[in-house]
């Protein structure tokens, strides 16, 4: 295979046969499926059916026990400069708001200049110019999480992996969040995220993979999903009465 | 009682008055630890984040190896260096028997168990809590060991500070490689003990205040270091 070059689209994201095993016990399978560029891609499901690991494994942080994932004939880690992911609880190092995206910046091969430029650009389009210089570790939760997506999209990845952006926000910042993300896709950036939020992914549009105990069980537009889900599963998780 | 007050007035006396012999000892007990410490972290440093981050087998026997260490006997490990550096030892020809180098080379012992153990639960900690970020950001191995090096530099710290302890409150083991000579390798501990069983307890006090003020004034410094650091 010849060496990625940074101009070069690598989606779509080929998932094949992939099941996610630990002690035995199988937590993920899917069939063969791909993730195409353009509008969003929601994971929606009920805590444990196995939304993060399908990003993890997406985003090559974790190894499939069996099957293949790949962008363009190319694996996780040959694509990591490609994409990026916000962690569910992410972790930020113990500097200033603006050394945290620098970092982030400088791990994925950018210069010096070129580097001071984005991080301008970066902070003004999140807004969080004013904390700039603040320690992040002293920023607020909801300070911390903008700054986590800031720093992920910083480094303007074609696909960025979201886990549960708005998990334990308050109503302001989850709004924020909302506009940043329209803002990336307008951008024409792909976004893959798990969410709980269903009045966000209504807003966004896109579309639904729905999981269910580690198994895929829906995937359509997520208008379609709303209006008409194909499952007893699909049909309780929207009418809240899916638990784990 | 008397005698207890009368010799901490004594040892403050030698200490305002600046004794030539007590700043002796002092400074030769500084350059001991100091200079075992430095050796001790040019191994324990990067043997514990090696541990700490690394992931092969046999791993956890070094480990388990490595923490036992920290209960070496001081007269053992003295007892070891004596017979190495002894005249009919495998390092007899270096004639350090009696010498501060054979001192050092005994805290060095003492120490490097200590500093590596501490850095490699500080790195193990941190690659817990880091791994999958750094991961995702695309940082290399190299480049994340770095990264949590320079992240937990405070708690390192504490891992020099514990070593510097260890070393400077030292005894049995620079008593036997060292013999406790006046002018050549009489350090604070063992001119302590020393002047205990002379009976001279105002020089043994004075000894003692100043090995406890050491040990405080770095604990301060390293504290107000951190202090700053993270402000």
């Amino acid at each position: 295979m010849p060496k990625l070059d940074r101009t070069q689209k690598i989606l779509p994201l080929s998932i094949r046969g992939v099941s996610i095993e630990f002690l035995g016990r199988c937590f993920l399978r899917t069939n063969t499926l791909e993730i195409k560029g353009g509008e969003p891609t929601f994971l929606l499901g009920p805590n444990g059916s196995g939304k993060t690991l399908f990003l993890k494994a997406c985003h090559g942080l974790i190894e499939p026990t069996q099957g293949t994932i790949s962008w363009l004939g190319y694996n996780s880690s040959d694509a990591y400069r490609y994409q990026s992911m916000v962690l569910q609880r992410p972790v930020l190092l113990r500097r200033s708001t603006r050394a945290n995206i620098d970092y982030a910046l400088r791990a994925s091969g950018l210069s010096k200049e070129q580097r001071k430029d984005r991080i301008q650009k970066v902070l003004k389009a999140t807004g969080l110019e004013k904390i700039a210089e603040k320690a992040a570790r002293n920023l607020s939760g909801g300070e911390q999480q903008r700054l986590a997506i800031a720093r992920a999209w910083a480094t303007e990845p074609e696909v960025l992996f979201l886990d549960e952006p708005t998990a334990s926000l308050d109503p302001g910042t989850s709004s924020w969040v909302e506009r940043t993300l329209s803002a990336i896709v307008t951008n024409k950036h792909k976004i893959v995220m798990s969410t709980h939020d269903l009045g966000l992914v209504k807003r966004l549009g896109g579309e639904v993979i729905f999981l269910h105990q580690g198994r895929i069980l829906e995937r359509t537009l997520s208008k379609t999903f709303f209006e008409c889900p194909t499952t007893p599963e699909g049909r309780a998780f929207i009418a809240n009465e899916l638990s784990w | 009682m008397e005698e207890i007050r009368d010799a901490f007035g004594g040892a403050f006396l030698l200490l305002i008055q600046r004794d030539t012999a007590l700043l002796e000892i002092v400074f030769l007990s500084l350059r001991v630890s100091l200079t075992a410490l430095f050796f001790a972290s040019l191994i324990g440093l990067p043997l514990g984040s090696f541990l700490g981050s690394g992931r092969f087998p046999g791993r956890n026997i070094l480990v388990v190896l490595l923490n036992s260490m920290l209960g070496l006997p001081p007269v053992v490990v003295g007892l070891t260096v004596y017979l190495v550096l002894s005249r009919s030892g495998p390092l007899g020809g270096l004639d350090w028997l009696f010498t501060s180098h054979a001192m050092i080379i005994a805290q060095f012992i003492l120490v490097t168990p200590f500093v590596a153990s501490i850095t490699r639960q500080t790195v193990e900690d941190l690659m817990e809590e880091y791994e999958e970020q750094l991961t995702s950001l695309g940082v290399g191995k190299i480049g994340c060991l770095f990264t949590l090096l320079h992240e937990g530099r405070y708690r390192l710290l504490t891992a020099l500070l514990a070593g510097f302890g260890r070393a400077i409150s030292e005894v049995g083991a620079v008593m036997i490689v060292g013999g406790n000579i006046a002018h050549l390798t009489r350090v604070m501990t063992t001119a302590i003990a020393m002047e205990t069983s002379k009976g001279d307890l105002t020089m043994a006090l004075s000894l003692g205040i100043i090995l406890i003020f050491l040990a405080l004034s770095l604990n301060v410094a390293a504290q107000l270091i951190a202090k700053v650091g993270r402000a």
